[in-house]
């Protein structure tokens, strides 16, 4: 019998040291090893930058020449003042721009450099005796009998960051400065809406945190014919010609670009890196065929054809297969023999000067006609030399619309200066800054917020340590780039949201973040009850077994008791 | 057709070019669109799904007869029918019967060929987690500007579709997809087409905006084929995407038929099953939705009316000298190293293991004990 109750005990012994096992070692055994690692994201911080409270402050300084100011008005000159304007876009964002505005009468020097007889020139000599740093703005104020500006032109804008402003005739003798200042506010205001940022301007930045109903039209044609802001782009400028048997073209592409296209590039280096490519293309047809008009003796591309022409061109264009970056085409198409000259039309079928025309976020096309190189009597194929200032005039042109310098006409009584030979003019090159930063930074903090709200969802996703680097890198950069707005460090803030989204779309495309399959509660029965329940059943009914017998063998000593 | 001016500089011609831009500004802003895109997914394997690949390549080539290049379509294809060793007509794939139309040829760019064909590639794809290396042919670079029409085709059933024969994709991860599209703005508007069985049930988890999809069954119902070929000995096309195109060859690229005649197409007399649509989560309606929004890829255009004078003469460029990159020599790269891999020990030698170690214990203590684990 003692034998028996040996046994008996070496097997409820083995049962119960196998449970514990089973609880103790093997349940957190199973558990660390099928979660996921998950490394630590800054949770707190991204979701206050998911509340955007942007602040945009910019200088301004209002500088009085001879004759606009009195004497009395002049001894309260220098004077600072500051004005706030908020605007709430939607819930969690608001916007606030600051002007600090600085009033002081000219220098002997800048006296001197208004005395120029034009506008152009006066600008020029401003331009020597002092630099503006980016995101600042210097407005002139010139007496109303000045003869520097035409007759109906109020404000000359130059193609620095200055502008000359002529003061209204009855501000004369005995107005105290604060009327001044009062009848001169609205005009510097219209003013910097041109050449400084405006709020169409900023909220159509916004777009991507901010799904806006369409407000203005036009603004809207420009946000979608630029190209949203990335780190690069590619530009491409082929030389279609689809009758090499006629027509021999020479392009000196390298050179136009080194001369025409490169300053403009160069000037544009803060906002993106620009790689540059040409080619020629060869037997290249348009797809459309035009149609002749004898009354102008020319074949005509209408207005309604020209959105098939690009489909079938598009196919033959490479494009360099090593970067993602977003392409800009522009191609120059030479017309064959036959169809010369090869004119396109506007709707009003007018014919279109600079008989080019392009679309948004793709690029540009051009036909230069080249029948009055010749005459009938040519030996084909004809040497062909293309006039590279008239194409690449075009081209520029087209290049700034796609990267969103803003097309739209100034308010009457503006005279805005011809562009450099740089092709853009430094208050242009501000207002792209400006809205390229409110943009990166607003689509940097969509892009964190998102991808923590996501990482937060999805429970079997894996976060390595180089994402949550990343996201924090990109989480200070965004908080930095924000205070740079704020202390209106244009150039600082540009750079900084760069960084933050370079940083933060690095870390939301990381191939890693790819989650693993996902298991509806059914099939993850279906994989644990094979694996475990064989085991489990024996030790399960031991178990029981052995709390029947304590429970037999306690009712025994009961019934012996009593 | 889709046209406005740009206002020039000068303020004289802005006056009469005003009410020009807002009789125009209605047509170029029916859609928000500047590009399109198309991924389109055959997920079956092996000789007998030949009308996958059909469907797959004749929806191809409509596609790129409307006028999207390759350069924006993302063609994955899970075999390959055409050199397959029981095709009688080798580097053919016909869509009709009697071999009237051969959609393969020699202009046919497949990105994702065979065993690439994955539900991990096909997500990485559409969510843009693509591996650096990655080249442009075979990545979806829309913006939020973009239209993309995404097309499946395949064996599926309530709620995933088969891939490969091996792995499928359920309906929730497909919805979860297209939700981190939609948060990261890589479309602005997107239409879904699944032709398998019961390949409603594929639509009905999504939640994100502007999704309209189209499938070819209801949930319970089978997709049906539409006509074998005695010839090649399998069946050429699946009956809904025969209908769809047929339907898309009347459509050119400057026609003007809307989504509410797709959702008309294949109705159960033709199709047996009952083709299904959803609409709710689009924010146009349907009706002023062209075909060509999705199928075609109409630019907009601008006229360009400004230039720029430009004076300064052009810069000679020093002819520089051209000369091979200093690359690694073969030797380098032929004899690498190879990869360390982890030391596992082969499989049977674990399980023999652990037979002996049973029997020693067994024989050695007597089977009397097996009673005391059981």
């Amino acid at each position: 019998l003692a034998l028996k109750l040996n046994v008996l005990k070496r097997g409820q012994l083995a049962a119960l040291s196998i449970a514990a096992v089973v609880i103790i070692v093997g349940v957190p055994l199973w558990w660390r090893t099928t979660e996921t690692y998950r490394a630590w994201l800054p949770v707190n911080q991204i979701n206050e930058l998911a509340n955007l409270q942007l602040q945009l402050s910019a200088d301004v300084e209002v500088v009085f020449a001879r004759g606009t100011v009195t004497p009395e008005q002049q001894k309260k000159v220098p004077l600072t003042q500051t004005q706030d304007e908020e605007h709430t876009v939607d819930e969690d964002t608001a916007l606030r721009y600051r002007y600090e505005t600085k009033y002081r009468t000219a220098t002997i020097m800048e006296e001197d450099a208004l005395n120029q007889p034009t506008a152009a020139e006066a600008d020029l000599s401003l331009h020597t005796l002092s630099e503006s740093p980016c995101g600042s703005l210097v407005v002139y104020v010139i007496p109303e009998s000045s003869t520097l500006l035409p007759e109906d032109v109020d404000v000359y804008i130059g193609q620095r960051r200055t502008a000359l402003l002529r003061i209204g005739a009855q501000m004369r003798v005995g107005r105290t400065l604060e009327q001044l200042l009062a009848h001169l506010e609205p005009r510097i205001k219209q003013v910097l809406q041109v050449m400084s940022f405006s709020h169409t301007d900023i909220t159509a930045a916004l777009s991507d945190r901010v799904r806006l109903s369409p407000g203005n039209k036009e603004s809207i044609a420009d946000s979608m014919r630029a190209f949203k802001s990335s780190p690069g782009y590619e530009i491409t400028f082929s030389l279609l010609n689809p009758d090499p048997k006629s027509h021999r073209v020479h392009w000196d592409i390298e050179g136009a670009v080194q001369t025409y296209i490169q300053p403009l590039l160069t000037k544009l280096a803060p906002l993106a890196n620009f790689s540059i490519d040409s080619q020629t293309l060869y037997y290249a047809m348009l797809g459309v065929n035009p149609r002749y008009d004898s009354s102008r003796s020319a074949y005509t591309l209408n207005s309604d054809s020209l959105a098939h022409v690009i489909n079938p061109v598009e196919a033959r264009l490479g494009s360099n297969a090593a970067s993602s970056n977003p392409v800009l085409n522009f191609l120059l198409y030479v017309p064959d023999a036959h169809h010369s000259p090869l004119h396109i039309h506007d709707h009003k079928k007018q014919e279109v000067l600079s008989n080019a025309f392009h679309s948004p976020r793709w690029g540009g096309i051009m036909v230069y006609n080249v029948n009055g190189f010749y005459g009938p009597e040519a030996v084909f194929p004809v040497d062909i030399n293309i006039n590279m200032a008239k194409v690449m005039g075009v081209f520029l042109a087209q290049l700034r619309l796609l990267l969103g310098v803003q097309s739209s006409a100034p308010p009457p009584g503006f005279l805005v200066a011809p562009c450099s030979s740089t092709g853009l003019a430094d208050w242009e090159l501000d207002r792209l800054m400006w809205s390229r930063t409110v943009e990166n930074v607003a689509t940097a903090t969509t892009t964190i917020t998102s991808l923590a709200q996501l990482l937060d969802q999805i429970g079997n996703i894996v976060i390595n340590d180089n994402i949550a680097q990343q996201v924090s890198s990109a989480v200070t950069s965004l908080q930095l780039a924000v205070a740079e707005l704020e202390a209106g460090n244009l150039g600082f803030a540009l750079q900084y949201s760069k960084e933050a989204i370079l940083a933060s779309e690095r870390a939301f495309f990381d191939p890693s973040l790819l989650h693993l399959l996902y298991f509806p509660d059914d099939q993850k029965f279906a994989i644990y009850i094979p694996l475990f329940l064989p085991m489990c059943v024996p030790i399960l009914l031991s178990l029981l077994k052995i709390v029947s017998e304590a429970r037999q063998k306690r009712r025994e000593r009961q019934a012996k008791k009593d | 057709v889709h046209l406005t001016i740009s206002q020039s500089r000068a303020a004289s011609s802005a006056n009469h070019i005003q009410p020009l831009l807002v009789d125009n500004a209605g047509q170029f802003f029916s859609s928000g669109h500047t590009n399109n895109w198309a991924v389109l997914v055959c997920t079956s394997r092996f000789w007998f799904n030949y009308r996958h690949v059909a469907n797959t390549l004749s929806v191809y080539r409509s596609v790129k007869r409307l006028g999207i290049p390759d350069s924006h379509i993302v063609l994955m294809l899970a075999d390959d029918m055409a050199c397959n060793h029981r095709n009688p007509k080798p580097a053919t794939v016909f869509s009709h019967k009697n071999m009237e139309l051969n959609v393969y040829g020699d202009d046919v760019e497949v990105d994702y060929r065979g065993y690439e064909v994955t539900v991990e590639n096909f997500l990485r794809v559409l969510t843009g987690r693509l591996p650096p290396s990655t080249p442009r042919s075979k990545r979806l670079l829309s913006d939020d500007r973009s239209n993309i029409l995404i097309y499946l085709t395949g064996h599926g059933g309530n709620g995933f579709l088969k891939f490969q024969d091996s792995e499928e994709i359920s309906n929730v991860e497909l919805a979860d997809a297209f939700e981190q599209m939609w948060q990261k703005r890589r479309y602005n508007e997107l239409l879904f087409i699944i032709d398998t069985c019961q390949g409603a049930s594929m639509y009905e988890r999504f939640y994100s905006p502007n999704l309209m999809a189209l499938a070819s069954s209801q949930v319970g119902e089978d997709s049906l084929s539409h006509q074998p070929d005695l010839a090649i000995g399998v069946h050429l096309m699946d009956r809904y995407t025969f209908y769809l195109l047929e339907f898309l060859e009347d459509i050119h690229p400057a026609s003007k038929t809307n989504m509410n005649d797709l959702f008309k197409v294949c109705p159960k007399s033709q199709c047996v099953s009952t083709p299904g649509h959803r609409t709710d989560l689009f924010l146009r309606d349907p009706g002023s939705v062209l075909i060509t929004d999705f199928f075609g890829s109409v630019r907009k255009v601008e006229i360009t009316m400004e230039t720029i004078n430009l004076t300064d003469p052009i810069k000679q460029v020093e002819q520089r000298k051209y000369s091979y990159v200093d690359q690694l020599p073969v030797s380098e790269i032929i004899h690498q190293k190879p990869k360390q891999k982890d030391w596992h020990p082969p499989d049977g030698f674990i399980l023999g293991l652990w037979t002996l170690i049973l029997l020693v214990f067994f024989k050695l203590y007597g089977m009397k004990h097996l009673k005391h684990i059981f």
